[in-house]
């Protein structure tokens, strides 16, 4: 395939999120004696280890994993909620080349932000703002991404809007008086209002309704055709993982265990867990 | 035995411990200081951190006036220029110009002020970004990182619901070209006064613990979009009743009398000071 002689968009490598000062037993490389990511004897919490991975323009990067296992601490340190204890990130972006953005000031942080990310999380009320209305909540997202003139940032709200199908006489009302689906989908333009290169999606179906999910994915696949966006999909239905992502990672305690194209994966799989994982949901 | 008053009010400590959050705001413009808020015989909520500024800041040959929404003689103003008169001594005045030291709630005075006068603001709630973030360590973060898409998101929805931002008072400013300040419930009217004011302007806030500064002479800009620039409160076509002044801030008052709306200086000394020249002109035409 074509995109193998891409360069990637995004670049992680060995990236490890510890809680806790670590000790000469778990120090050692392959972090030996641990029990699940816990060290025994220190008590310091591996949530990531040495994750590395590559996100290709237009792709949908998918990672799966059980609760624990440490994809949603991976999404927040790619995100910068979070610090990293190691590893580096590098996005091809000519104002971004060769700097680790892991090093960065929190400014600088802020700035890739504001201007090349977009996040969905999974509870709705952590990426909107619930008592502003939703074309508001879509104009804070250009506004700091340096949006100064309303008529622009109204249209290109509205046109978002309609994307994701809300109605726009319901565009000046707050998100609390929508229902989840619709609450998920005004998450989903707030993400997309500053025509972001790189979209991360924390487990956006969870808790929907059936047709709502296949609605929200629909829309899902429907951006990432239109616009081209990159995404990484993190959940742990492997139905979704299955429409949505041309490849996928397993994780498991931290680490990734598995990676490879989503149809190899869950037609094949090669660790034991992913094959635990896969024929217990068939 | 009675112990002597201090002068001013406060010990010296407190005073100095004042003076020093003061530099440090002055030496960052717009950037609220935090300071240990005294007690003061005053509620707080009602100007005292306005008040410990200027009892800081108040010397044996200062001449003070102290306003109240441009009132000289509401029952705040008089309350606090009778406890720096009873602790200091010296003189009070209701004339602008006369001032060396203006505290003030609400307004900055019609006459404009020189480089040889301090005005106090009277602060309720210096946090510009409180009403998008209720948690003080996450907006000092956004101070810090200079982001400020709050502020301005406030204004968009305001322009959303309304048609055009409604901020009454203390309407948002850029200080400096660094940090977003709330200027104290001025009106937007009052806004532009504070660009290049030639004055030192000080804001206490008391309950909220918070002093900061606008050096003279200091760039601010409120913040408005391009497509909505900023507006001041606009009077056109009116005057006020008593000394005719058109271009002041003017107070809109309902004659219960005759059913009609009027409009009057907000500024009273500066209308009082109008009316007294009128007068002394008419005096004068009529002993030639």
């Amino acid at each position: 395939m074509q995109r193998f002689e891409e360069r990637p968009l995004l670049k992680v490598e060995n990236l490890t999120k510890q809680y806790g000062p670590g000790c000469g037993e778990c120090s050692q490389p392959g972090r030996p004696g641990l029990i699940k990511n816990y060290c025994p004897s220190c008590g310091t919490v591996y949530a990531c280890s040495d994750v590395s991975l590559d996100v290709y323009p237009g792709e949908i990067l998918g990672i799966v994993g059980e609760s624990g296992s440490g994809k949603s601490t991976l999404m927040q340190c790619l995100y910068f909620d979070q610090d990293v204890t190691s590893g580096t990130l590098t996005i091809d972006d000519p104002e971004l080349a060769g700097e680790n953005l892991f090093d960065v000031s929190s400014q600088r942080k802020r700035y890739i932000r504001n201007h090349k990310y977009g996040m969905v999380y999974q509870n709705p009320v952590k990426g909107l703002r619930m008592d502003f209305s939703s074309i508001s909540n879509i104009a804070e997202k250009q506004i700091a991404a340096g949006g100064r003139h309303v008529g622009q940032m109204q249209s290109a709200g509205e046109r978002l809007l309609d994307v994701v199908s809300i109605p726009l006489f319901r565009m000046k009302e707050e998100p609390r008086n929508f229902s989840g689906g619709m609450q998920q989908r005004v998450q989903i333009a707030k993400a997309l209002s500053n025509d972001p290169p790189i979209l991360f999606l924390d487990e956006v179906t969870t808790g929907l309704d059936l047709s709502v999910q296949a609605a929200v994915i629909d829309l899902i696949k429907q951006i990432q055709r239109d616009l081209g966006i990159s995404m990484i999909v993190v959940s742990h239905d492997l139905a979704v993982i299955r429409m949505l992502a041309d490849r996928t990672l397993v994780m498991l305690n931290g680490r990734v265990i598995e990676s490879g194209l989503t149809d190899q994966i869950l037609e094949d799989p090669n660790h034991a867990y992913t094959q635990q994982l896969v024929y217990s949901l068939l | 035995m009675k112990a002597e008053p201090q002068f001013a009010f406060l010990d010296e400590g407190s005073k100095k411990e004042i003076r020093r959050a003061t530099l440090k705001a002055v030496a960052i413009p717009g950037y609220q200081v935090p300071f240990a808020s005294r007690e003061m015989p005053m509620a707080r909520g009602w100007g005292t951190g306005g008040l410990q500024l200027t009892c800081s800041l108040v010397g044996k040959d200062d001449v003070l006036k102290v306003i109240d929404q441009g009132a000289d003689e509401s029952v705040n103003a008089v309350s606090i220029k009778k406890l720096i008169r009873a602790t200091t001594g010296i003189p009070v005045t209701e004339r602008t110009e006369e001032a060396s030291l203006i505290q003030s709630r609400h307004r900055i005075p019609e006459v404009p002020l020189t480089k040889d006068q301090i005005l106090v603001l009277q602060v309720p709630m210096p946090e510009p970004l409180r009403k998008y973030e209720k948690k003080e360590s996450v907006t000092k973060r956004l101070h810090a990182e200079s982001e400020y898409s709050g502020a301005w998101l406030m204004l968009f929805e305001q322009i959303m619901k309304y048609g055009r931002t409604t901020t009454g008072a203390d309407h948002p400013v850029l200080v400096n070209g660094r940090y977003v300040m709330a200027p104290s419930p001025i009106p937007r009217f009052d806004n532009p006064k504070m660009d290049h004011s030639e004055a030192l302007i000080l804001l206490g806030a008391g309950r909220e613990k918070k002093i900061y500064a606008v050096p003279p002479y200091t760039e601010i800009r409120s913040l408005a979009f391009e497509d909505h620039p900023f507006e001041g409160e606009d009077f056109s076509g009116k005057s006020c009743r008593f000394c005719g002044a058109t271009g002041v801030f003017l107070d809109e008052l309902y004659i219960q009398e005759t059913g009609m709306t009027e409009h009057q200086c907000n500024d009273t000394s500066h209308c009082a000071d109008r009316l007294g020249r009128q007068e002394e002109k008419e005096v004068q035409h009529a002993t030639i």
